[in-house]
């Protein structure tokens, strides 16, 4: 009975939390460089305003949340792959290998359709991760700082090589406008992709309890009869194609990855089945927040939804690392 | 019974665990002694396939280790090692629920709630079953894990020294408890033991162990003995009987 009180209650805030991102959603759709008035559009079906809403507003919404969803939830798995709390896509080599990937179907086959795309730029960010993660196990790292540094510096080091291979192409413009975190350009035809990270996250979801569990280690994960490995290649792919559908869409969306799942687990652990929907919603949530600043501090210019996230995530990022430096003396 | 034919493990050139047969009895509590490096740890890993064998066999009630399922396995085997860091935040309850992962596969049964329940009064955590793991002392974490492996409700034990980290009376109080999961519950207990005295008092077998071998095996009475474990630990040994046990002293 007092379980069922608290399940309810859990519920309750839930939804408590859900209304407040469609709250959140409306304002992203009202916000930007053209007035959009409600009356006109539902009174006199002004044809431009919605021609404007269905087209351009509603997609780059729809597409925030989706991103901010894959990219929090995409974090929170590498954290439990990792078995470190500094590590998401943009810190162990998913997003520089995705945009390789990119990079690689633009000069060599550009007439792919953006569904092939996705597809050659999850097989380079899987195969980018799994190296990542050849190399934590291959050299254990006695200091959790250098599990980030680890894949920040091999993030660079293939970010090295699509730069190469960009600029002796003559690529550099097109591919960062590829990659760049910017929903400016979402219109509606070119997000609908982001459905499918939203798929797969519903399917990590059902293997919540065994990312939970990998993030207890090998050993446990073993003890408890389940095959580390088999769920360690699980958690791969579903990182890798929500990264590769996210880069291929709207560019990168950095550390929405870090400081999400940080702030979920602060306030609530890392039972997956209990926080993986509020990871997703706080992801959704931060991007669409982050957005709306983007469009209104310098309008009727942008500021790209990424670089206010790399603002605000290399701040939280410090924050995290004093944080454990002050606890651990 | 745990039997164990010829079970080898190398690292590169070292044999660290070297030829071991040896037949553990179901029920009471075995504990495994030995010098550092004699490849106790190893083989507590091995039974419990944390560690996949170079060499041998290694059954539980007949079940071979590497070709059985590992979740059947985990229904009848469960294993504590030492470093128990998890990044994984939890709580005491989360992780007590997961030990009931091999039956319930995240889908807990009413069963299931009083099985959580018996391994949380068991260990004495009621109170303690809402806080974060990280927000405990380290035998009150001991203790958690603890819960966890016996909420596995598993017919085999295996403890990797489980009393570092716990100070006099921790240890006491955690020896007592397994001894009564043991009698009571009517588990095979297996532990790795640093400490002679603890092993000597509490254990219905012994297997001492040096040089990746079995050296020795029997009863307290057969095994805490000054040439028994002189010959184990290459140091000399004094056995003193105090109400009814034997207590072992190396100190001069």
């Amino acid at each position: 009975m007092q379980s069922f009180h608290f399940f309810r209650c859990r519920l309750l805030k839930l939804f408590g939390a859900l209304f407040l991102l469609f709250v959140l959603m409306g304002a992203s759709v009202m916000v930007g460089v053209s007035e959009l008035s409600l009356v006109s559009l539902f009174t006199n079906g002004d044809a431009t305003a919605q021609l404007l809403l269905f087209e351009s507003r509603v997609p780059r919404t729809l597409a925030l949340v989706l991103a901010g969803v894959g990219m929090a939830v995409s974090g929170t798995i590498m954290q439990m792959l990792a078995r470190n709390r500094f590590v998401e896509p943009s810190t162990a080599g998913t997003v520089e290998s995705a945009s390789l990937g990119i990079l690689a179907v633009l000069l060599l086959a550009p007439g792919l359709p953006v569904y092939g795309k996705m597809l050659v730029s999850t097989l380079f960010a899987l195969a980018g991760t799994g190296i990542f993660l050849m190399i934590l196990r291959q050299f254990p790292l006695r200091s959790a700082l250098m599990v980030p540094l680890v894949g920040i510096m091999l993030g660079g080091v293939i970010s090295a090589i699509t730069t190469f291979f960009a600029y002796r192409y003559d690529m550099m413009q097109s591919l960062s406008a590829w990659t760049t975190g910017d929903f400016s350009s979402v219109i509606k035809g070119r997000y609908e992709l982001l459905w499918l990270s939203l798929a797969l996250t519903i399917a990590a979801y059902a293997a919540a309890d065994r990312f939970t569990v990998i993030g207890m280690g090998e050993q446990f994960t073993t003890n408890l009869g389940l095959t580390y490995i088999q769920v360690v290649r699980f958690g791969l792919v579903i990182v890798s194609m929500v990264t590769a559908c996210v880069v291929v869409t709207v560019g990168m969306v950095p550390f929405l990855g870090l400081i999400v799942p940080n702030i979920v687990s602060m306030a609530m652990g890392d039972r997956l089945r209990r926080s993986l929907p509020w990871i997703a919603l706080t992801g959704a949530g931060l991007v669409l927040v982050c957005d709306i600043a983007g469009r209104i501090v310098i309008a009727p210019f942008e500021i790209p939804v990424g670089t206010v996230l790399g603002v605000l995530g290399s701040v939280f990022f410090l924050y995290l690392v004093l944080r454990k430096q002050s606890r651990a003396t | 019974m745990i039997s164990i034919e010829n079970a080898t493990k190398r690292y590169g050139e070292t044999i660290v665990v070297n030829g071991v047969s040896l037949t553990l009895p179901a029920g009471g509590i075995t504990t495994i002694i030995g010098p550092n490096g004699a490849g106790k740890s190893t083989l507590l890993s091995l039974i419990s396939r944390l560690l996949p064998l170079d060499s041998g066999m290694i059954a539980i009630d007949g079940l071979d280790i590497v070709s059985a399922p590992s979740d059947a396995l985990a229904r009848r085997l469960s294993i504590l090692r030492q470093d128990n860091t998890m990044t994984a935040r939890l709580t005491v309850r989360d992780l007590v629920e997961f030990g009931r992962y091999p039956h319930s596969k995240g889908r807990l049964t009413a069963a299931d709630g009083r099985k959580i329940e018996e391994a949380l009064a068991y260990l004495d955590l009621q109170t303690l079953a809402d806080r974060f793991l990280d927000e405990l002392s380290g035998g009150q974490r001991q203790r958690a894990f603890v819960a966890m492996v016996l909420c596995q409700d598993t017919d085999y034990v295996l403890f990797d020294e489980p009393l570092n980290n716990l100070d006099m009376k921790h240890a006491v109080t955690m020896m007592k408890l397994l001894q009564k999961a043991a009698t009571e519950l009517g588990k095979t207990i297996v532990i790795v033991l640093h400490d002679i005295n603890f092993a000597s008092c509490y254990s219905d077998h012994i297997v001492a162990m040096s040089n990746g071998t079995v050296a020795f095996q029997g009863t307290p009475d057969d095994i805490v003995r000054p040439d028994v474990l002189q010959a184990v630990y290459d140091t000399t040994f004094d056995v003193h009987e105090l109400h009814g046990n034997r207590i072992v002293t190396y100190f001069v």
